[in-house]
């Protein structure tokens, strides 16, 4: 028996959550399914709201590495100036501010920077800084762009974050404040290679922990405070990695704030990030709160047409295979680090209903020699129309009913623009639009 | 006339390295210059196979000898640096019985010890082997690790008291009429010599006697003196897999040709190589057809290589050499025998030797032969004791294994370390036992205490780090760690320098990464790319721009 819904979004990252959200709200009346195969890239990703901070293409060749151009004040001025092709020129600039105020909705308190058009500088757990349009309300105290002096706290069993080299590459990189920095060891800690996750949980949970003044066992946010308070000067404010909480990141600053009498905020971290599951987390509530079935673990493997439409496509569930079909479908399974494009040694391709995927046939066009040079790869993925359907060789759309939104679409750098949240919201809260639209 | 060292080597290869050592030992005065990172030439950039000398067993015979005794010297003097993986020479149903036969019997003219084994029981000690494998000949092939070896000759040659100086580039030779008498060398800005030497300076160093011991490059240095070295510089490509498929080193039998051999390595396989004469040893053309050669030709001994994950390419230049008037035109056909070459008596002009050829796993053979010449020349009479004296680290392995918990760290680590350490292991983890000692390299479990000792020997190059350490080699070919391990530099070195730093390390890897670029090892290189350049803005750092940001025209919070 055949599984039926009125929109069909493949993929659990941003742009599927943001397309199933939108589908939901434009149609309150159709059934709206999501699928996923595999973890998102969230677990990968900074949880920063990036919408434009670089101009794409604009850099000077043969540069020498990292010395490119000045981040974007404003990057809604900008987006009208982008190339055809770029995603944001294929939905239009309105669509963006569009979909930025549909995630201020869904995020509530827990993201920061919708109150301007202005990019924030957030300080890089690398110790620079770099321009995004909205940020977790954990990093709000720690904006760059802030010039209020700042003390970083690094652990010894956290090499990623090397608080004293960062506080000399924010000054390096012109931050306007004195930022210091010094390495701790972590309450509660026993191993050197603990998870994040357990940093988090040791502070969420509020685990005893043995006291430094070997007074017995005391509260792992009290210990923390108390490692802190003997390096503060009078800086109004303290940064950490992003391990200040899981599931509680609010009351833990807020316990460590009180204790110290500081502002406290984190800095955005490599995987595993907090702040990016935590992203992932706030979405799926919105999903459930909004009524979508979700549905975890299943790949899409094969699928079936009628008349130039997708009339539905299997999906295998423990081995067995279920057609599922729906009246629009949404394609965001992400770019070539969420597996929805795909690349071998001749031919780069979408692998779910293979979607023309424009690239150069020799692979060694693929790349350029400066590893931040401008990277065909980087902007490898499907080129859709305007209602974001892909196009095949000749410029024909694929599907009438298959959308495509997020990383899966090509035609921009989203690691050099820093754009990839931005067009994930944007494409994915058009492509959903679209379908609750043709749904009905 | 007071020179400021005895001997002179230049090169920090493995000959270079061996040769200092050598003479070290013998109580010579010696200095070693290398132009970049030690093993930053051919011996850097070799597929790690400590030969058994079987691969020469039919085509050239002494070579072959030579190869089993030095095979067993080295797992003698270096066990830390070499894995006793064995070797099969594997038959396929085209390949000619004759040569099989002359294989055989080749090895056991050259006392290689040679077992002929069925197909079927060579697909029981490697379950991956092709089903339509005929038979294959078991030899004592190894693994060894040319980044490890190549600086314990160095390390020791120091603790005997050479000067051991890395980018310093030799620029002139110093000769006055037939005499030479030194080098000029130009200090680099490079890595590792940031706080060692000032950038730019030049030195003059003399020596009673100069070994030019620079292999593919012996010939650009003997030109400085007018000196004709015809060294035919030949590359290869090598590319590793990011898994062994093999446990054992396979070699096709077959007379010659190219993509005949995969050597387990550490956590990898790496698949070899190509033969191709290159006029300029510096630059080359890497093709991607050779990558292409090396998968679909091996697959038809190891079909999984076909669909398995490449992690990067690279290739190196053999210094291939052969006396005037031989004529060889295939570069294969060339012997790989080293020649030493006397200029007094070749050219005329004293003070100098060139050495050309040869391999690596002979390398100890040839710094002996070199430093019993060259020690003859200065009238020093001191035996050679190298294929004795243990390379450090090497004493007491099986020691070390058995404490395998005693550095608190995991077991696969602890071991990992240990086996990377040799008999360091105890000086460079104790001091860690009371400080933290996470992992800074998960994909090769490099802890840092061991990069904290890679720092202490090689400077803030991350690099030369690499080499030492493993870091940074593995999967994810930096993309999760180089930021880590820059950070390891820190307070030692200064922010810019670490900056420089990672930023030298970051495009080294992406340099080999770029002949893997398709399939998994595609989506990990927009991973790293998203990575360095989204999250941490390594690509527009202000820090690296002329121009000065306006902070204060950013949202600067609610």
């Amino acid at each position: 028996m055949a599984i039926t819904d009125d929109v069909l979004v493949i993929g659990g990252g941003l742009a599927g959550a943001t397309a199933a959200l939108a589908a939901t709200e434009t149609a309150p009346d159709a059934r709206v399914r999501l699928v996923t195969a595999k973890q998102s890239t969230l677990r990968h990703a900074s949880g920063l709201i990036d919408v434009l901070g670089y101009a794409p293409g604009s850099e000077d060749h043969g540069h020498e590495q990292g010395q490119k151009q000045k981040p974007i004040v404003d990057p809604f001025a900008e987006l009208d100036t982008l190339p055809t092709g770029h995603p944001y020129e294929r939905v239009g600039g309105e669509a963006v501010r569009d979909a930025l105020e549909f995630f201020d909705d869904i995020a509530g308190d827990a993201y920061a920077g919708g109150h301007t058009d202005k990019n924030a500088l957030v300080p890089t757990h690398g110790g620079t800084v770099k321009p995004t349009a909205r940020y977790p309300a954990a990093t709000a105290d720690g904006l760059a762009s802030d010039d209020r002096d700042a003390l970083l706290v690094g652990f010894e069993t956290l090499p990623d974050f090397e608080a004293p080299l960062a506080a000399a590459h924010l000054e390096a990189a012109g931050a306007p404040f004195d930022a210091r920095g010094v390495t701790l060891s972590f309450p509660g800690i026993v191993r050197d290679d603990a998870k994040v996750t357990r940093y988090a949980h040791l502070l969420d949970r509020n685990e005893r922990v043995a006291s430094e003044a070997g007074a017995g066992e005391i509260g792992a946010r009290e210990a923390l405070a108390a490692a802190v308070e003997p390096h503060l000067e009078d800086e109004p404010r303290v940064g950490f990695p992003a391990i200040v909480g899981d599931d509680r990141p609010a009351a833990v600053r807020e316990s460590l704030a009180d204790a110290l009498g500081v502002d406290i905020f984190e800095v955005p971290m490599g995987p595993p990030s907090l702040p990016g599951l935590r992203l992932e987390d706030l979405l799926y509530a919105a999903l459930e709160n909004a009524g979508v079935r979700v549905t975890s673990g299943v790949p899409v493997v094969d699928y079936e047409t009628a008349d130039g439409a997708i009339d539905h496509v299997i999906v295998d569930r423990n081995g067995a295979e279920i057609p599922h079909e729906a009246a629009q479908y949404v394609l965001a399974t992400g770019g070539l680090v969420g597996k929805g494009i795909e690349s071998g040694r001749e031919r780069v391709s979408e692998p779910l209903f293979d979607c023309h995927v424009p690239h150069a046939s020799d692979r060694y066009d693929w790349f350029v020699d400066d590893v931040f040079g401008e990277q065909p790869y980087a902007r490898f993925g499907l080129a859709p129309d305007r209602e974001l359907r892909p196009l095949d060789a000749n410029d024909d759309p694929e599907f009438r009913n298959l959308r495509a939104a997020g990383a899966v679409l090509g035609g921009y750098d989203y690691a050099a623009e820093k754009s990839g949240a931005g067009v994930s919201l944007a494409t994915g809260y058009v492509a959903g639009t679209r379908a609750g639209e043709e749904s009905e | 006339m007071a020179h400021d060292t005895t001997v002179l080597v230049l090169g920090g290869g493995s000959t270079g390295c061996g040769i200092a050592r050598d003479l070290a030992i013998r109580g010579v005065d010696v200095t070693l210059v290398e132009r970049g990172n030690l093993t930053g030439g051919t011996t850097g950039r070799m597929h790690g196979l400590l030969h058994s000398g079987g691969r020469y067993a039919v085509s050239d015979q002494a070579s072959a000898t030579e190869c089993i005794e030095e095979n067993e010297i080295l797992r003698d003097i270096a066990s830390h640096c070499v894995e006793e993986t064995g070797g099969l020479f594997v038959q396929r149903p085209e390949d000619s019985d004759e040569y099989f036969r002359e294989k055989l019997a080749g090895c056991r003219d050259c006392g290689i010890p040679a077992t002929v084994l069925s197909g079927r029981e060579a697909r029981e000690i490697e379950p991956y082997l092709a089903e339509d494998v005929a038979r294959a000949i078991q030899v004592p092939d190894g693994a060894v690790d040319p980044f490890r070896l190549c600086v314990a000759n160095a390390l020791d040659a120091e603790r005997h008291g050479a000067r051991v100086e890395t980018h310093a580039e030799v620029i002139d030779l110093l000769r006055e009429g037939d005499d030479i008498y030194g080098v000029e060398v130009r200090h680099d800005s490079g890595p590792g010599k940031r706080t060692h030497a000032t950038p730019g300076t030049t030195e003059e160093i003399t020596a009673e006697y100069v070994v030019n011991a620079t292999g593919a490059w012996a010939g650009r240095i003997g030109a400085m003196a007018d000196l004709d070295v015809a060294v035919r510089p030949s590359k290869g490509v090598m590319t590793i897999m990011n898994v062994r498929q093999v446990d054992t080193v396979i070699n096709r039998c077959r007379p010659k040709g190219d993509a005949d051999i995969i050597v387990p390595h550490e956590t990898t396989a790496i698949l070899g190589t190509t033969d191709e004469e290159v006029d300029d040893p510096d630059d080359y053309p890497e093709e991607q057809w050779e990558v292409d050669q090396m998968i679909d030709t091996l697959a038809e001994l190891v079909p999984i290589i076909e669909d398995a994950r490449t992690i990067r390419s690279f290739w190196g230049v053999r210094p291939l050499y052969e006396p005037p008037g031989t004529g060889t035109q295939d570069p294969t056909d060339i012997t790989r025998d080293f020649f030493l070459l006397d200029h007094a008596e070749r050219d005329g002009v004293g003070g100098m030797s060139s050495i050309v050829g040869g391999k690596f796993t002979t390398y100890r053979a040839m710094a002996e032969e070199i430093a019993d010449h060259v020690c003859a020349k200065l009238g020093v009479d001191a035996r050679c004791v190298t294929a004795e004296e243990p390379l450090p680290g090497s004493k007491d392995i099986a020691v070390l294994e058995e404490g395998m918990d005693s550095f608190g760290l995991r077991s696969p680590i602890a071991r990992r370390s240990k086996q990377r350490l040799g008999s360091r292991a105890p000086d460079v983890l104790e001091p860690a036992e009371d400080e933290a000692n996470p992992v800074i390299c998960q994909c090769e479990g490099v802890t840092r205490a061991e990069i904290q000792d890679a720092v202490e020997q090689s400077g803030s190059d991350l690099n030369a780090v690499r080499i030492r350490t493993r870091a940074s080699m593995g999967n994810c070919q930096g993309g999760f760690c180089c930021q880590n391990m820059a950070n390891e530099l820190h307070p030692r070195y200064d922010e810019q320098t670490v900056r420089d730093a990672l930023d030298e390390l970051f495009q080294e890897r992406w340099k080999g990464q770029r002949h893997a670029l398709w399939g998994e090892q595609l989506s990990q290189a927009m991973l790293n790319y998203a990575l360095h350049a989204t999250t941490m803005n390594r690509d527009n750092d202000p820090a690296n721009a002329p121009a000065q940001v306006d902070y204060a025209q950013f949202d600067g919070g609610a």
